[in-house]
């Protein structure tokens, strides 16, 4: 199985086979490193920009308005603060030129705290990402949704923000991608670069076909009936294996992967909030103004009479960074025990 | 219809916009003369001291008594572009001060520099043509391009029949993919990176076309002009790209001393390698010539070039200081008809005539604007998403 970052390789790789995608560029994106996650390597039109993300998105949006398909990459999200003007222009160039100028462009980048990345190596983005009009915001929680998010993301017409949720780009998930050959090793001989000299490298690209996961829809991970959880991204997994653990305490979770974070898939939340009549919001961004907190408006307004306890949130202390030491990150960042508890107490709570 | 159409309690005399910087008004009056005394004396010092990486074109395009080669037919075509632009410019000031709109921007004082680059533009939509990254003051580079006067007005009084933004953006907003004019935007300095990507992609289709750029001279303090050079200019990597900057020496009241050390802007781009001059943009001719020059280059070697243009600033930054005529500045426009008249070239009658021909269009334009529709309030979903996909969370 691929890991996330061979998934979104092969996406790029199919892309620049079938999808006229002409430019994936980023720092340290080309030869020889192809990218620091691994994610770009060994691809044919894959290069390495000045260290300049304003540029970075700004030689993006001028490629989408010639009419070419990029991927341009940042880093780390982190260091995507500086750009935020841009991207609000990119994603406002439609609706201020009524409709002249579209911008389809995919700018990818790396999120989310869990590999011991301290300050600047911890950020989220999908909550300040919801608030860039025009932008389509998506987040794979597994290596076959990278692959058919990506794929969708540089299909469509409008600029898309793939979030990279970091501490998954080494797992696997258990679903091959079409094309994929079934053996591991196989896979990382043929597109992995090798350790020292890559001159002389070259991908042995598997044929994988196109695989779409259409934007704005999620996918219920595991069926439930007594509560809601709603995530994406890293701690989508860790509802997974809670709402397992529960499971043989004879507790029903559902787990609805959102994946898209604009537009997102409101049919889904509310037909399973309407039966579970409970809901909790599960994401690493910061608490306060959360993406989570949009949708817990909506579910108060639209289900209001529906609920059987307070719909809740858990997301990032507000707090103006991850700490390095684990007694920091852990206590800034959603755990499992945290969320485990949560679930618990909404469940038990009576109107 | 003006105070029907602001936000309550917002009737201001000179519209909502008129309190704020007022200012800048006596602030700019007070060191004009200043200002055109430094403008000439950097201008005298860049055309006596030749640039290594600059061709010999300083030397033909020195003398601003000369009318270079040009032929008696472009120089007159310029003239009568660069009334148009103006009266326009002025028609739109006007309409500013009827209370037909509520805020002026635009590009009185450039048309002596804007001109030329409309008329030398590869015109088309693509690729293989070029593109134009264009500020705020660009009505007369689009004028030479062949916008319809009407166009402008529309954008100017928010008419749903606006082709740039159907309303809902400020004057000089243009865009225009039919000839590759990228649209304009208020954040100061973007243009100059967002033209690297059309650049970039230029240069993979091949067909030598340019991207152009323009852009203010207090800009010139934002990254993204820094970006422009580094990206433009990487070895072997080089982008064909005319990037220029329209000097006022004015950042809507800071000067030009208060911001920069650098004696000519267009000293950075030669710590670039990147090939740069400095022209008198109040002269027509000598800016024609300049901008042809380093166009053939581009587009003979794929490599930047880099002009800056001296320019004045005529109606003040914007109608938010009150978009009154400034005297003391140069007018390249009665330089031009001055110099033509004297050479014979054109009468004066014959000048005449353009300007009140000009005046009658663009004033017919105002009324037959004026009666076109609004936008409609539903209207704000449209465009956010291509093909008007549904963008609406309500309706998710
Ligand atoms: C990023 C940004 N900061 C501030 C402003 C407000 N502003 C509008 S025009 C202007 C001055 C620009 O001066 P210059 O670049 O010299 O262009 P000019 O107006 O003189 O042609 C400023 C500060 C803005 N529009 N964008
Ligand atoms: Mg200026």
């Amino acid at each position: 199985m691929a890991n996330m970052a061979q998934a979104i390789r092969l996406a790029l790789n199919y892309s620049e086979k079938n999808l006229q995608l002409k430019d994936v560029f980023g720092q340290d994106v080309g030869a020889p490193l192809g990218g620091v996650f691994t994610a770009t390597q060994g691809l044919k039109t894959s290069w390495n920009t000045p260290l300049d993300e304003r540029g970075i998105i700004s030689m993006a949006m001028g490629i989408a308005m010639a009419g070419d398909r990029c991927v341009a990459e940042i880093q780390f999200c982190d260091y995507i603060f500086n750009t935020i003007d841009l991207l609000k222009i990119a994603g406002n160039t439609l609706w201020c030129t009524n409709g002249q100028y579209n911008l389809p462009m995919t700018v990818m980048t790396p999120v989310g705290a869990g590999i011991r990345g301290s300050v600047y190596h911890s950020h989220s983005f999908d909550s300040w990402a919801s608030r860039i009009q025009g932008w389509k915001v998506v987040m794979p929680s597994t290596p076959l949704d990278a692959y058919g998010l990506l794929l969708s993301a540089i299909k469509d017409p409008n600029p898309v923000l793939f979030l990279k949720p970091k501490a998954l780009m080494r797992v696997r998930g258990d679903e091959l991608i079409p094309g994929e050959p079934s053996d591991e090793k196989e896979l990382k001989m043929r597109i992995d670069a090798p350790i020292g000299d890559r001159s002389k490298w070259k991908a042995d690209w598997p044929q994988t076909t196109e695989y779409l996961v259409e934007i704005g829809k999620g996918k219920i991970t595991r069926q439930g009936e007594q509560i809601t959880v709603v995530s994406w991204g890293r701690h989508l997994l860790l509802a997974n294996e809670i709402a397992d653990e529960l499971k043989a305490d004879g507790v029903s979770v559902e787990v609805i992967d959102l994946r898209s974070i604009y537009p997102y898939d409101w049919d889904m939340i509310k037909t399973s909030v309407a039966k579970t009549g409970r809901v909790l919001i599960v994401n690493e961004d910061t608490e306060v103004t959360n993406f989570g907190e949009h949708l817990i408006y909506r579910v108060v307004q639209e289900l209001f009479y529906q609920l059987l306890a307070r719909p809740r949130l858990i997301a990032g202390k507000n707090v103006p960074g991850i700490g390095l030491h684990p007694n920091l990150e852990d206590a800034t960042v959603p755990q499992k025990a945290e969320i485990k508890s949560a679930i618990l107490e909404i469940i038990e709570e009576v109107p | 219809m003006f105070s029907s159409r602001l936000p309550l309690g917002f009737r201001l005399k000179n519209g909502a916009w008129g309190a704020f910087l007022s200012y800048s008004k006596t602030t700019s009056s007070k060191s004009n003369s200043a200002k055109a005394e430094a403008k000439k004396k950097s201008l005298i010092k860049m055309s006596s001291k030749k640039a290594p990486a600059t061709a010999k074109s300083v030397k033909s395009s020195a003398s601003s008594q000369s009318l270079g080669q040009l032929s008696d037919k472009t120089l007159i075509q310029m003239l009568d572009l660069m009334i148009k632009s103006r009266v326009l410019e002025e028609r739109l000031i006007k309409i500013y001060r009827a209370g037909e709109s509520y805020f002026w921007i635009g590009g009185p004082g450039e048309e002596a520099w804007g001109v030329p680059i409309g008329l030398l533009a590869n015109k088309g939509q693509g690729v293989k043509h070029d593109f134009l990254h264009l500020h705020y003051r660009c009505t007369p580079t689009l004028i030479a391009m062949g916008m319809p006067m009407k166009d402008s007005i529309r954008l100017m009084m928010n008419r749903v029949t606006d082709p740039s933004t159907g309303g809902r953006n400020f004057s000089n907003h243009y865009c225009i993919p039919e000839m590759n004019i990228a649209p304009v935007t208020s954040p100061i300095g973007v243009q100059y990176g967002i033209a690297l990507g059309t650049a970039h992609a230029q240069k993979r289709a091949g067909a030598k076309a340019i991207s152009i750029v323009t852009g203010g001279d207090a800009g010139t303090a934002e990254g993204d002009f820094a970006s422009c050079l580094i990206w433009a200019s990487r070895k072997d990597n080089e982008l064909p790209m005319l990037i220029t900057v329209q000097n006022n020496y004015w950042g809507i009241s800071t000067s030009y001393e208060g911001q920069h050390g650098e004696t000519n802007i267009a000293d950075r781009a030669r710590g670039f390698n990147i090939r740069s001059r400095v022209v008198n943009g109040n002269d027509p001719v000598e800016s024609y010539i300049a901008l042809k020059e380093e166009m053939d280059y581009i587009r003979k070697t794929g490599k930047p070039s880099f002009i800056e243009a001296k320019v004045s600033r005529l109606y003040g930054h914007s109608s938010a200081s009150g978009a009154n005529l400034v005297t003391s500045e140069e007018d390249c426009i009665k330089s031009f008809s001055d110099k033509l008249v004297s050479k014979k070239i054109i009468t004066e009658k014959e000048v005449k005539a353009i300007w009140s021909g000009y005046e009658e269009e663009a004033l017919r334009a105002t009324e037959e604007a004026r009666g076109e529709g609004s936008p409609t309030s539903e209207s704000i979903w449209d465009h956010v998403f291509a093909d008007n996909e549904n963008s609406d969370w309500r309706k998710f």
